[in-house]
């Protein structure tokens, strides 16, 4: 049975701010079932008291002190943007 | 004279300190391979020629005062997904096509410290996501030993370039193995260093706990070299290691007496090419020869490091790149309507396949109802492949074991199947979810004249065992000298 729907791939689409034609729509939830269909084989494994790892290497409380240092200028800050005015990253209008 | 490409960077060292070559000449003489011979191999996607040259001049000064380093008026190449002040840094991406960052990677400060030579900006899998360096947005790169296979990925221009002479050495990075698996496609020695070993600042990123930058290089004693430029603390990157940095190129010392080299059994399994099996206990039989004394050992939760991989390595892909909105860099989409729109055409046009692929199953891992299932349960396992090394390195000094299944496939022969290309990576995965070091090394070619690399992994800042390991290989093996030419 397949593991991820039109609707649920269309859905994950909406959230990572992407969007497919439906041909693509349709392969991606091919590729997905696919991948999830692979991965299902964790479930072989007992992990109901294992810790999960969310670093590679144990380093506790790195601090910094927060001190003032130099910054970009706008000007280089700004060089990138595909559009810019003013010092400012211009978006299209939200209210 | 030799040709100045055809020397290793210790040798050039020799002569540039001597004054008997200068840094200007070589640099010179690689501009001129890389006219002549890229076009075939398709390395690079942007050579700095004239910076070059200024800084070969810079490094003739420096060396001139009898201020060289190890590593001045060296011709390098770089990875493009590390950060250059000033010169485009695309990832392989139409997303970042015209990115020029505003600040150097860490990396790239050290380099010019040493007044390294930089020769250009080398081609890669978009946003490092590959085996194959086939999902790069502007052209694919070729394996110098045979143009119609692929170099591996995602480091597939930096590994192609060293093993075409296009550079005396290179920096890649490796998330899944994209530093070893095409240095030992295009028969080049590559190290993945330990997590937090090299700081990952002005490094795009890809998957935060798993990234790690890299040198590839034409012998072991070139790889420490580099390495020991590019190491050491950076407070810009809070998971880089405030630990010394070794003369890693003292490792470099004959005799493997009292070491002791693990071979685990579930690296030797079905899918395993019999030539490369063959070529690894030719190898293993060397570093024996050498004095290593050989154990077997076990990891026993190797079968499961594909599938963690892939969700951990989305997962943090997929937030990692909701960065590329079309704000404040990168590509926006021509046309659209409202903010959303804007977003939504914006990544559509500026991702190719696979990095949207990636996004879409990191983003399904993480979201509302399936957190546990995914995430939570790949980071388990990551705990139980970490415990697996553990218990390993009691047992043994370092492993050894085959860097990917096959040598180099064909262009265009798994790009519709990712499964097989995320397979191509099984042998190379552990290392990054464990975080320890792990390196390729030449170590003999197939009846098709095709490269064979043999990984050694060693436990978290055991690099120095590593270089000792693989420098009595090299020794033993007598591999070096032999290049292609495309």
């Amino acid at each position: 049975m397949a593991k991820i729907t039109v609707s649920e791939v269309e859905h994950v689409a909406h959230l990572a701010r992407l969007t497919f034609d439906s041909q693509e729509i349709d392969e991606f939830t091919r590729q997905l079932n696919d991948i999830l269909e692979f991965v299902d084989k964790l479930d072989a494994l007992d992990t109901s008291d294992i810790e999960p790892t969310t670093r590679a290497i144990e380093v506790l409380n790195v601090f910094r002190k927060d001190e003032i240092k130099p910054s970009l200028p706008v000007e280089e800050a700004t060089a990138n943007a595909p559009m810019a005015e003013n010092g400012a990253f211009v978006v299209p209008r939200i209210i | 004279m030799k040709n100045p490409v055809d020397l290793t960077i210790s040798e050039l060292r020799q002569l540039l300190d001597m004054k008997e070559l200068s840094s200007v000449e070589a640099t010179q003489a690689y501009l001129e391979r890389i006219e002549s011979t890229d076009k075939r191999v398709c390395a690079y996607i942007s050579v700095t020629a004239e910076e070059a040259l200024s800084q070969a001049q810079q490094a003739d000064e420096t060396i001139a005062k009898g201020e060289a380093k190890s590593l001045t008026g060296i011709p390098l190449g770089i990875k493009d997904v590390i950060c250059t002040k000033g010169i485009k840094t695309t990832c392989g991406s139409k997303m970042l096509k015209d990115f020029r960052p505003p600040f150097n990677a860490d990396v790239m400060e050290r380099l010019h410290a040493q007044d390294a030579v930089m020769l250009g900006k080398l081609n890669m899998d978009e946003f490092a996501m590959g085996s194959s360096t086939e999902n790069s947005a502007f052209f694919r790169t070729k394996n110098p030993w045979d143009l119609e296979r692929i170099p591996g990925g995602s480091s597939g221009g930096s590994a192609a370039a060293v093993g075409a002479r296009l550079c005396a050495g290179s920096l890649g990075s490796d998330t899944g193995g994209s530093i070893r698996q095409p240095a030992s496609h295009c028969g080049v020695v590559g190290m993945k260093p330990t997590y937090g070993r090299v700081s990952r600042f002005g490094l795009v990123a890809f998957a935060s706990s798993l990234d790690q930058i890299g040198p590839l290089t034409r012998s072991v004693r070139d790889c420490a070299l580099l390495l020991e430029a590019i190491s050491g603390h950076d407070p810009r990157d809070s998971t880089c290691l405030s630990v010394p940095v070794p003369p890693y190129s003292e490792a470099c010392t004959p005799g493997l007496n009292g070491f002791t080299i693990g071979i685990p059994e579930e690296y030797f399994v079905k899918g395993l090419e019999p030539e490369v099996e063959t070529a690894i206990k030719v190898a293993i039989d060397a570093l024996s020869s050498q004095g290593a004394k050989i154990v077997n050992i076990r990891l026993p939760h190797t079968e499961y490091a594909v599938a963690t991989y892939y969700i951990i390595a989305t997962a943090e892909a997929s937030s990692n790149l909701s960065r590329y909105d079309g704000v404040k860099y990168g590509y926006r989409a021509k046309e659209y309507s409202n903010l959303m729109e804007m977003y939504k055409k914006t990544r559509a046009e500026g991702f190719g396949p696979e990095v949207k692929r990636r996004i879409m199953l990191g983003t399904y891992c993480l979201s509302a109802g399936y957190y546990d299932a995914f995430y939570k349960k790949a980071s388990q396992v990551r705990t139980l492949i970490i415990q697996d090394f553990k218990n390993a390195f009691e047992k043994c000094d370092c492993i050894a074991a085959p860097v990917a299944p096959t040598t180099a496939f064909k262009l265009g022969e798994k790009v519709n199947d990712p499964i097989q290309m995320y397979l191509s990576d099984i042998f190379t995965i552990p290392v990054n979810l464990a975080g320890i070091p792990g390196m390729s090394v030449p170590c003999g070619f197939d009846s098709k004249g095709l490269p064979i690399g043999i990984q050694l992994m060693a436990s978290h800042l055991q690099e120095e065992k590593l270089i000792k390991t693989a420098y009595n290989l090299e020794s033993a093996l007598n591999l070096q000298g032999e290049w292609p030419e495309p």
